[in-house]
């Protein structure tokens, strides 16, 4: 067993594990802590595919923003998971059911699947090796061979992508942004023309008396 | 094909693009003061305009980007219906905003950018162009329904619609990656070289059946159906008129792609869950409808319904059964947004009546209104001379063409059970006791809407039918 190997099955045994425990686990915050255990664990499989790229995307955006995210929320918002979980057991055998019907589907079309002879070939070395991953001084890189993709064939769906993002930041701002009242903005050019004679007056108060 | 002729197929959607980011930007400089309609009526200036650009193709098929777009005959009549329904969906929101809770500039904006998204969808012939595209439209209805913000019923029906929209998003992108994974590609001409013969690979078929659960869910198919009342009811009305409408045009049309596309030879597979799916609608449609109070709440039941007879012709999977399907479509929108300004005219001092009580003895307070609404309400019955009626004919016409006399029969006798309840409103609002007079200020917009589609439905459409008829067929054929 190669080193590369080893590796594989830790990764693959870590995602696995701690996949398992994010919907296992009691506590939500610990839920959210083997989420990023299972991105960590992927991303290390990424790797050995020599999707370099696609682990650190994987890393840096799942991990450093949306699961960091998560906790702000898990730890932030008072939600009592406990209640949360009630109608668990009153729902579970309708659940179950589907679960069942849905599952022996699946596994008729499993049981059905043609892999092609690629797929057979990388079953057998889940790690590819330097000819299959094309190794060579002037192939393009991950981020290269992604970036000829994704403003040609892919510019329809990339702009989409980009409307898509315009319309979340209008639905974000229309749902939540208020404009505040009674707020004391700076505003230079008024301080700066103040004069002694608008703010200031003087009275005459006489002795043993208030104003 | 270059990068320019690719985007010359796409010239409305990016004129639509442009002019609503630069509405927007405009809106933006103009402070939370600017209440006018200026940005309305620009946005409906817009959505017109598109039509006019969709028009001026006249239908020659192309496809951009590998074959991710294609524009025919069919995406340019979906459109056309699509734009012009939005165009009326914003009109009709300008005169029905009492509170200003929705003249807020974003809302036209957010109407444009919803439209590109199902403009997006018709003219989706790839999956990944298909999900993009659904994603884009929903995200801006979610925001549509919740726009109100202030109001809690408006806040719960956004975030109704935005949970379960993201659960039938799962389920079509569960459906798809099993198309892709056996047919190892995401084009539709593709999948359909590969979807031969009635037992292609069960995988297909499996991925076919999520895929068709998910267009579902956005047509309000039953058993898809269950946000449909709830979200209805709580949205703004205006935002009701326009979900009713324009969304279910595109959805359906998109149905029809994904399904005759992508999935020709597999017609045995798939006529089966339409015809289950178009029967279950029917049903749920005609029965739950009876019982309702609300307006709006019937008025979905009453689109779920029509969605199922809609469906019956795309269960024909002919080219009479998608051309039906079209007809149909047309008709129901014009028959909803007269029938939702209608919805908008119910003022009472003190804001918006929603129930149907309120509409008793309509006949004598405001005669108008009253024969309108009648009009509407026969035409959405599928009483003979009314366009509701032609609607029915077409695709039953054509289910029974394909051997499916059941699904016919069973569709005539569910017209029959919702007939009762919409001639039961128009016995309340011709026989009951007459209840107070609805406020007739600053709705003359909404009157001339309604009276224009009701026109539209008794006497326009025994001339229209003939042309209409015309332009499904073309627009039917370029799919096959």
């Amino acid at each position: 067993m190669t080193f590369g190997a080893l590796m594989f099955y830790v990764f693959a045994f870590v995602a696995v594990a701690s996949a398992v425990m994010v919907i296992s686990a009691r506590n939500p915050v610990y839920s959210v802590m083997f989420l990023i255990s299972t991105f960590i664990a992927t991303s290390g499989l990424f790797i050995l595919m020599g999707a370099e790229y696609l682990a650190m995307v994987l890393v840096v955006v799942y991990v450093g923003a949306v699961a960091v995210l998560f906790l702000f929320v898990v730890m932030m918002l008072d939600v009592d998971f406990v209640e949360l979980k009630q109608g668990f057991w009153q729902f579970a055998p309708i659940g179950g059911v589907v679960a069942t019907i849905i599952v022996v589907e699946l596994i008729l079309v499993v049981a059905a699947w043609a892999f092609p002879d690629d797929a057979s070939i990388a079953r057998a070395h889940p790690i590819p090796t330097a000819a299959q991953t094309g190794a060579n001084p002037d192939a393009p890189n991950n981020i290269e061979a992604l970036g000829l993709v994704l403003y040609t064939d892919y510019v329809h769906y990339f702009q989409i992508a980009g409307l898509i993002l315009l319309i979340a930041m209008i639905g974000a701002i229309v749902l939540t942004f208020r404009t505040r009242e009674g707020v004391r903005r700076q505003d230079p050019a008024s301080q700066v023309a103040r004069r002694q004679i608008d703010s200031i007056e003087l009275k005459q108060v006489k002795s043993g008396q208030g104003i | 094909m270059t990068l320019l002729a690719d985007l010359g197929a796409l010239l409305p959607e990016i004129a639509l693009v442009i002019g609503a980011v630069a509405l927007l930007t405009y809106g933006v400089f103009q402070g939370e003061e600017s209440r006018d309609d200026l940005v309305s009526i620009l946005c409906v200036g817009l959505l017109l305009g598109a039509v006019a650009l969709v028009a001026s193709t006249g239908g020659a098929a192309a496809a951009a980007f590998d074959g991710a777009f294609r524009i025919d005959a069919f995406s340019q009549f979906s459109k056309a219906i699509i734009f012009g329904a939005a165009a009326f969906a914003i009109l009709m929101s300008a005169d029905a905003s009492p509170t200003g809770a929705l003249k807020r500039f974003e809302y036209p904006v957010l109407i444009v950018l919803a439209s590109v998204g199902m403009s997006l969808m018709v003219s989706a012939n790839d999956l990944i162009a298909l999900y993009m595209s659904i994603e884009t439209q929903s995200l801006a209805l979610y925001v549509l329904a919740a726009f109100n913000r202030d109001s809690r019923r408006s806040t719960e029906a956004g975030l109704k619609y935005f949970v379960l929209g993201a659960l039938s998003s799962g389920l079509l992108l569960y459906g798809a990656s099993l198309v892709y994974g056996f047919a190892g590609s995401t084009s539709f001409p593709a999948i359909a070289a590969v979807a031969t013969g009635p037992a292609a690979s069960p995988g297909l078929v499996v991925g076919l059946v999520f895929v068709i659960c998910g267009l579902a869910f956005k047509v309000s198919a039953a058993p898809f159906h269950m946000w449909t009342p709830d979200v209805y009811e709580g949205a703004p009305t205006p935002v009701t008129a326009f979900f009713a409408a324009a969304p279910k045009v595109a959805a359906m049309a998109l149905f029809a792609r994904a399904l005759v596309g992508a999935f020709p030879e597999a017609v045995a597979d798939w006529r089966p869950v339409i015809a289950m799916i178009a029967v279950a609608s029917m049903a749920v449609g005609s029965v739950s409808a009876i019982v309702q109070t609300n307006i709006k709440r019937l008025l979905a039941y009453s689109s779920i319904g029509h969605m199922g007879f809609a469906l019956v012709g795309l269960a024909a999977g002919t080219e009479d059964g998608v051309a039906g399907v079209l007809i149909y479509m047309s008709i129901y929108v014009v028959m909803t947004v007269g029938s939702f300004a209608c919805v908008l005219m119910m003022r009472r001092q003190g804001g918006r009546t929603e129930n149907i009580s309120d509409l008793s003895g309509l006949a004598t307070t405001d005669k108008g209104l009253a024969l309108i609404l009648g009009v509407l309400l026969f035409s959405l019955a599928g009483v003979p001379p009314t366009g509701g009626f032609f609607g029915k004919l077409f695709v039953f016409a054509a289910a029974v063409e394909t051997g499916m006399i059941w699904l016919a029969v069973v569709g005539v006798l569910m017209s029959a059970i919702a007939a009762f309840y919409y001639l039961r409103i128009v016995k309340i609002i011709w026989f009951d006791d007459a209840a107070p007079a609805f406020l007739r200020e600053g709705g003359a917009r909404l009157g001339l809407i309604a009276s224009l589609a009701a026109a539209l439905m008794l006497p326009g459409l025994l001339f229209l039918i003939a042309p209409l008829q015309a332009a499904a067929n073309t627009a039917a054929a370029s799919l096959f």
